[in-house]
């Protein structure tokens, strides 16, 4: 055990703070919406050319090029979580996409897309789930055919975030209906404005259309754009999901939360009195103060064993479900010292609280629970193959 | 930065996990606290010859000279095996004391006699963190009065060492007048708690302190960890069992493991459990290095982990279903000494309102 950082460390950090410190005006604000609003875009290029965004990522491919440093992350995920300016544009496209391209993409995908999507300028949905395929991700039916050069798609997605403003959706089709349901599956790059595609808003509990179905009509993709080989699809997706799953569980988001509510809890008042000196909510504060540090020290267990070349037990399968519900437990404990005050929601009275982000994310936590593999399959999964228990057996075909 | 044990730290924990499971299989943990005084000394030799009792004792005093995190690790394994040695209280505990608030001179006298088995201290702290039943421990004159209650590590103990009202500690030697102890029957028969009542007892001050708030607050923080630490490895070995029985039993011609209803229940104990690992060796490494967050951490961590090993002690019982609630799997022994640990030393309300005083939260 070692909590001290290299001095080469300790200079970053200083560094990575000083630049957010000076940089306030430079920032999108963070109720600016535009995915491609021209400050968005130049504060991205200001993070990757400072390597604060696309760190890794080889310069030919419009990254910032450093060799892989965990620490160096590590520092620039605390530093950012610390301010209040926003950090690199965290998309699917860049956190999914972009390492599956450069782990599985061809030279010419990698040309194509990778610098487009780091800058901001190409935007990503992902098209995984289907109506009849949520959980059971690998049974999905959308369908795509060969005909001459291109494949032919017909069906449907669904919980398609982004998919209005996406310049491009990463797909998961069926191109071998015969094969095994894993091994008939192909990933797909579609650009969105290819005749045949329509886009639904799907409105949810937030009050916006934060997720669309997506409906395909004989739409022509070049078999050019399939990544990986065809029908290997799904070995492609899970490079991908594992991304999503780390990424759902950010534990300095979570400190970030915490010591906006300490705030929150000091200044919102009650009768004269600050909700503080309510000995309930001040025990539920601690509670959760414990949590958010055990989640902490947990990713720098993580952290550790990765630098170390060591691989991760049922340790490394627990972030997601315990990550996204302490966040849910932190937006829920803001609600109630709110009272009142916390229902107000699209309110211009005067009286709204942080712009009604804590209603928005008590709900659309509750969302993440359930997206990119629900709690019950997260469950699944730590008992399979962190506890080494077996499978449900299949029910016999009638 | 490394967040993780050395590899020397591993190795540690590991042989004394081999040897608990060799030396202190449940038939052991029966025995002993059926009052089979044999099994005991033998379990105790058995440490001794290890030589992990002096893991805290600097080299110089003839132990190992390692610090709160690795007796912690220590203290895990211990409560895997739900061991009935008093090792927490004669071997950590009576160390920390020492070590925080006795004079060189007295710690070159008595470390030795810790790390040879001559002197073997019971620690009365409970009222550190609070007195019930009026305890209260007063100093008028190179003597004690007054009574500390859930006094801890008392078999085949020489001398109590007690702190007063003042937090100032007091060896007292067991063997000299005006002491005199009446076992509390908890149930964690796996330790042995006592009331320790002085009248005119003599005692000899501890008198290296300089601030003997804060010798008493670093003692009181580091049994906070060691119990927190103990909870942990008594709790996972409750879901190491429970997995395990979920695979051999079976009912509906399968194992229940293949049930979602049971597969969840282990999964929300892992998951549960898993980060206190991380929390716990913070927590320990905060303690050792005397860092500024180490009292809270002490407070997070004891408080955090008293809750997920009850859930995991209740949980784990339930996945044994019929056979948890009996004495023929011993599973109990588990669940109690979980239960025990989480009360002593500050159940989880009392301390989550420590550290929210602690931070200026409360008034």
């Amino acid at each position: 055990m070692d909590l001290t950082y290299s001095a080469e460390h300790e200079t970053f950090r200083e560094e990575v703070r000083a630049f957010l410190e000076s940089s306030v005006d430079l920032a999108p604000d963070p109720g600016d919406l535009d995915y491609k609003s021209p400050k968005r875009l130049s504060w991205q290029k200001l993070l990757i050319e400072r390597g604060y965004a696309a760190r890794t990522i080889p310069r030919e491919y419009g990254g910032f090029g450093a060799s892989p440093d965990l620490l160096k992350s590590q520092v620039l995920a605390e530093e950012f979580s610390r301010s209040p300016l926003p950090g690199g544009i965290a998309g699917q496209g860049i956190s999914m996409l972009v390492p599956t391209l450069l782990e599985l993409g061809t030279e010419a995908q990698k040309q194509r897309y990778v610098a487009a999507t780091l800058s901001g300028e190409m935007v990503w949905c992902q098209g995984y789930s289907e109506p009849n395929s949520g959980s059971d991700l690998a049974s999905l039916k959308t369908a795509a055919h060969i005909d001459g050069d291109d494949y032919v798609i017909n069906g449907q997605k669904i919980w398609t975030s982004t998919a209005q403003h996406a310049d491009m959706m990463f797909c998961l089709v069926r191109t071998e209906p015969d094969a095994p349901k894993h091994r008939g599956i192909s990933y797909l790059l579609i650009p969105m404005d290819t005749p045949g595609i329509e886009v639904r808003p799907l409105m949810t509990m937030v009050g916006q259309s934060t997720f669309n179905e997506v409906f395909f009509t004989d739409v022509r993709v070049p078999r050019s754009q399939v990544v990986g080989a065809p029908g290997e699809g799904w070995k492609v997706a899970n490079a991908t999901l594992t991304h999503e799953r780390g990424m759902l569980g950010d534990p300095d988001a979570a400190l970030k939360r915490f010591n906006q509510i300490v705030d929150m809890m000091r200044s919102e008042t009650l009768d004269g009195y600050a909700l503080m000196q309510n000995p309930l909510l001040r025990d539920r504060l601690i509670r959760l103060q414990a949590e958010v540090h055990a989640m902490r020290f947990h990713g720098l267990r993580l952290t550790t064993q990765r630098l170390r070349g060591e691989r991760p037990g049922v340790e490394g399968l627990i972030v997601k479900l315990q990550g996204c519900e302490l966040n849910h437990q932190l937006a829920a404990l803001a609600l109630d010292v709110m009272g009142e005050l916390g229902l107000l929601y699209d309110d211009d009275s005067g009286y709204l609280r942080d712009r009604g982000s804590w209603q928005f994310k008590y709900m659309f936590d509750l969302g993440l629970i359930i997206g990119g593999g629900t709690a019950q399959i997260q469950k699944n999964i730590i008992a399979e193959r962190g506890l080494g228990m077996p499978r449900e057996p299949k029910p016999a075909r009638s | 930065m490394d967040f993780g044990l050395t590899e020397e730290q591993t190795m540690l924990q590991d042989s004394v996990r081999r040897f608990l499971t060799d030396r202190c299989p449940l038939d052991v943990v029966r025995a002993v606290v059926a009052g089979d005084d044999a099994a005991l000394r033998g379990l105790e030799d058995g440490l001794a010859e290890l030589g992990i009792g002096p893991v805290l004792v600097p080299e110089s005093a003839g132990g190992l000279g390692l610090g709160l995190l690795d007796a912690a690790l220590v203290q895990q394994t211990l409560g895997e095996a739900v061991c009935p040695a008093p090792f927490t209280g004669q071997a950590l505990l009576a160390t920390l004391v020492i070590q925080t608030a006795a004079s060189a001179a007295q710690a070159d006298e008595w470390l030795p006699a810790l790390v040879r088995g001559e002197m073997r201290c019971a620690i009365a702290a409970t009222e550190l963190a609070g007195a019930r039943e009026a305890a209260a421990i007063y100093a008028p004159a190179d003597c004690l009065d007054g009574k500390a209650l859930f006094a801890l590590d008392a078999e085949h103990a020489t001398h109590v060492l007690v702190a007063d009202v003042a937090r100032r500690w007091y060896l007292v030697d067991l063997a000299a007048g005006g002491v005199r102890l009446n076992r509390l029957q908890t149930i964690d028969v796996t330790r042995s708690t006592v009331e320790v009542l002085l009248d005119k007892a003599p005692a000899t001050p501890l008198v290296g302190a300089r601030n003997h708030h804060a010798a008493g607050q670093q003692v009181l923080s580091a049994g906070r960890v060691l119990l927190a630490a103990d909870s942990f490895g008594a709790a996972s070995a409750m879901l190491a069992k429970a997995v395990d029985y979920a695979q051999s039993r079976e009912q509906f011609g399968r194992v229940i493991a293949s049930f979602q209803a049971v597969k969840h229940l282990c999964a929300e104990m892992a998951a549960r459990l898993e980060p206190c690992r991380a929390l716990l060796w913070y927590a320990a490494y905060a303690g050792q290095q005397q860092q500024d967050d180490a009292e809270l951490m002490a407070l997070l961590a004891k408080s955090h982990i008293d809750e997920v090993a009850r859930f995991v002690a209740r949980t784990a019982t339930e996945v044994h279903g019929g056979m948890g609630f009996t004495d023929l799997l011993g599973l109990h022994y588990w669940f109690k000494r979980i239960g025990a640990n989480r009360q002593l030393l500050g159940g989880p309300e009392r301390l989550r309102e420590a550290a929210a005083q602690l931070q200026g939260f409360a008034a």
